[in-house]
């Protein structure tokens, strides 16, 4: 029976010292899937490469579009004694009781990407994108244009999506105070080919118009197809101003190549600045520049098809 | 005799009835409201090549994938008495099959070809899958094909990979918006085609009345040696054939693909398409002419709304109106309220007729 009790204990030992060994910071990341959108392959691949064993990570990642099952993840890596756990919540409520949990097994949480509705004591910080400063930054590029006049066709994604609603707002205040005018103003969902069909009525109906606003790359690629079977010329010095967002590979060099003049990116990279602040946790020094929500806004670009470089591309396209 | 066989003509061609009005109806409505809607003129693309420009042009451009995939499914709602609800999403899984295969080196005529011929045999594979289901195991189709529709976008997404690949070619240009030369979008083109080869198909083979019968009754047709299990998985399967081409127009039309808004919903339209064209959804008696005719009168209130700039909030709901209304026009309800009509006023004539000899 000693002899058993001895084994026992020696075995434990055995296996929490290399535990203790194997072990780098571990990290519980519940996301969003990558197939979700291009801005989300970017932002799994983002984790991916900066929570690496290289960089002294242990990351256990789960993804899913669907709140409970992403409530279930986080509870099971609560369970596991994650040491710092990190979420992009597919919807802003629900989460109260494991981030409770979380508080009291001693996990540190990160929210990135998306808020959660809750108290910001829950969380040490929220690295968040601000949507409507997406839509302001791409609005004021485009007054900064000093066109005679603004026709706009402005093509939505789909409606009450936090990337609609943040660059919408901008534009709208634009229609509403007359400095630009609404050619038409259509939801095309985010898809492409609805986005060609509502420019070619636009086109048909010999409305004229010189800008094209259109809340992702691949509606702007959209429009643009149906510009060019009219025979529209568009870009750097062209008749008609197009404006993309997401900053995808193929829309940005579509701007080096002056076929677009802009492209907007709620940034997708937060991950470099969640480890950082995880570095300083560690190192028993404390989070600075939060607001009193505890966010950290990230910084948003806009890109000039007259000022883009290949190095841009390299650093802040998506995809490939 | 002879006069029995006219009625029968004519009720088979009273089906086109309600989409020809509704088309007439909105191009009526469209003519009051803006005269200008129906200019058909030729431009120049930005190619320098001329082009057919104009409403009209963009209705028969724009409807050109659901049209197709209209066809496909007459034939699956004939044999099965069920609907494909996975068009949409195989539409996707072929045009993410072609793009890989364009994307594997330079794209030329040949990789083109190769691309189209293995997305086309991707999509029947997967048509076979669903047709199987329905068929060997007798799962209702709809319930069959919503495997395909909740997973497909998700299969279309692990082929490439990325979010939007892109393929730029003129032959991708050619395919999905003019040949350099020819003013006609070439979607149209492709639309004709299909419609020719079906045509020709029904004409030199007895796949119309095998398709009809086991539609009406199974049973029956199977002591007349016909084999139910053929019939309906050859119905999904020319279903996946069309769902390729249909992919490989969407893909081209943009040269990029978005596995997850690549024909979304589009399973919707075809279906009511269908609908629209008079075809019972319960099976049997089909006509083709009239999904061609719904699937464009889809299409024809689509850019009637965008050319009336309704708010992009109220797009759907208008929609639902005028769907609503085609649907009970086209009921069995209604349509025997009408045929009892009509035969109080035949029988009056005959009857006038008779006294008058």
């Amino acid at each position: 029976m000693k002899k058993l009790l001895a084994l026992v204990i020696a075995l434990v030992m055995i296996l929490s010292v290399s535990l203790a060994l194997a072990d780098g910071i571990k990290v519980g990341i519940v996301n969003n899937p990558p197939s979700e959108s291009g801005y989300r392959e970017a932002n799994v691949k983002d984790f991916e490469k900066v929570f690496s064993a290289e960089n002294g990570y242990e990351a256990k990642t789960f993804y899913s579009l669907k709140n409970d099952e992403q409530l279930n993840a986080a509870t099971q890596f609560i369970t596991d004694g994650v040491d710092y756990l990190l979420i992009s919540a597919a919807e802003t409520t629900g989460w109260e009781k494991v981030l409770n949990d979380a508080k009291e097994a001693g996990i540190v949480v990160f929210l990135f990407d998306r808020m959660i509705d809750c108290d910001p004591s829950l969380y040490a910080a929220a690295v968040v994108s601000d949507m409507s400063k997406e839509g302001d930054l791409a609005v004021q590029w485009l007054l900064d244009q000093k066109l005679d006049e603004y026709n706009v066709i402005h093509i939505q994604g789909a409606m009450a999506s936090d990337a609609q609603l943040g660059r919408t707002g901008a534009l709208d205040a634009q229609f509403e105070a007359g400095t630009m005018n609404k050619v038409v103003q259509q939801t095309a969902t985010w898809d492409e080919a609805e986005a060609k069909k509502i420019t070619e009525s636009v086109i048909n109906a010999k409305t004229p118009f010189n800008v094209i606003y259109a809340e992702n790359d691949g509606m702007a690629k959209g429009a643009v197809a149906a510009l060019d079977e009219a025979g529209i010329s568009h870009g750097v010095g062209k008749d008609v101003i197009v404006m993309g967002f997401d900053c995808n590979k193929w829309a940005l060099r579509e701007l080096l190549a002056g076929n677009w003049n802009y492209d907007g990116q709620c940034s997708p990279f937060q991950a470099q600045v969640i480890s950082d602040m995880i570095q300083k946790l560690e190192a028993g020094e404390a989070i600075e520049g939060l607001n009193e929500k505890n966010q950290i806004i990230s910084e948003e670009k806009g890109f000039d098809a007259t000022t883009l470089t290949e190095d841009d591309i390299a650093t802040y396209g998506l995809g490939e | 005799m002879p006069e029995r066989k006219k009625t029968g003509f004519f009720q088979n061609n009273s089906q086109l009835l309600i989409p020809l009005v509704a088309i007439g109806l909105l191009l009526i409505f469209n003519l009051i409201r803006d005269s200008s809607f129906f200019s058909v003129n030729i431009g120049t693309n930005n190619d320098g090549y001329p082009v057919l420009q104009g409403n009209l042009i963009s209705i028969l451009n724009g409807a050109s994938e659901l049209a197709i995939l209209a066809m496909g499914m007459t034939l699956v709602t004939a044999a099965s008495g069920g609907q494909d609800i996975s068009v949409g999403c195989l539409a996707a899984i072929a045009g993410s099959v072609f793009v890989k295969v364009l994307r594997a080196g330079p794209i030329t005529g040949w990789t083109v070809a190769l691309g189209v011929v293995l997305c086309c045999l991707v999509a029947m594979v997967f048509g076979c899958f669903n047709g199987t289901l329905v068929s060997v195991f007798k799962i209702q189709p709809m319930i069959a094909t919503l495997i395909l529709f909740t997973c497909g976008r998700s299969i279309a997404y692990w082929i490439n990979g990325g979010a939007t690949p892109t393929v730029g070619s003129p032959i991708i240009t050619a395919i999905g918006s003019f040949i350099p030369g020819i003013p006609v979008p070439t979607p149209i083109l492709i639309v004709i085609l299909v419609g020719i080869i079906l045509s020709i198909v029904f004409r030199t083979t007895t796949l119309r009345l095998y398709i009809q019968s086991v539609g009406i009754n199974q049973g029956a047709a199977k002591l007349n040696g016909i084999n139910p299990l053929k019939i309906k998985l050859l119905a999904f399967i020319l279903l996946g054939a069309c769902c390729s081409v249909s992919g490989v127009i969407g893909v081209s039309r943009l040269s990029l693909i978005n596995h997850e808004t690549l024909l979304l919903n589009i399973e919707m339209d075809a279906i009511l398409a269908v609908a629209i064209g008079g075809n019972s959804l319960g099976g049997g008696k089909f006509n083709m002419a009239g999904s061609i005719l719904g699937a464009y009168t889809i299409q024809a209130l689509t850019i009637t709304l965008y050319a009336m700039k309704v708010p992009s909030t109220d797009v759907k709901a208008y929609k639902a109106i005028v769907i609503i209304l085609l649907v009970i026009l086209g009921s069995p309800v209604v349509k025997d309220a009408f045929r009892r009509l009509r035969m109080r006023s035949n029988s009056g004539r005959t009857s006038i007729g008779k006294e008058a000899a």
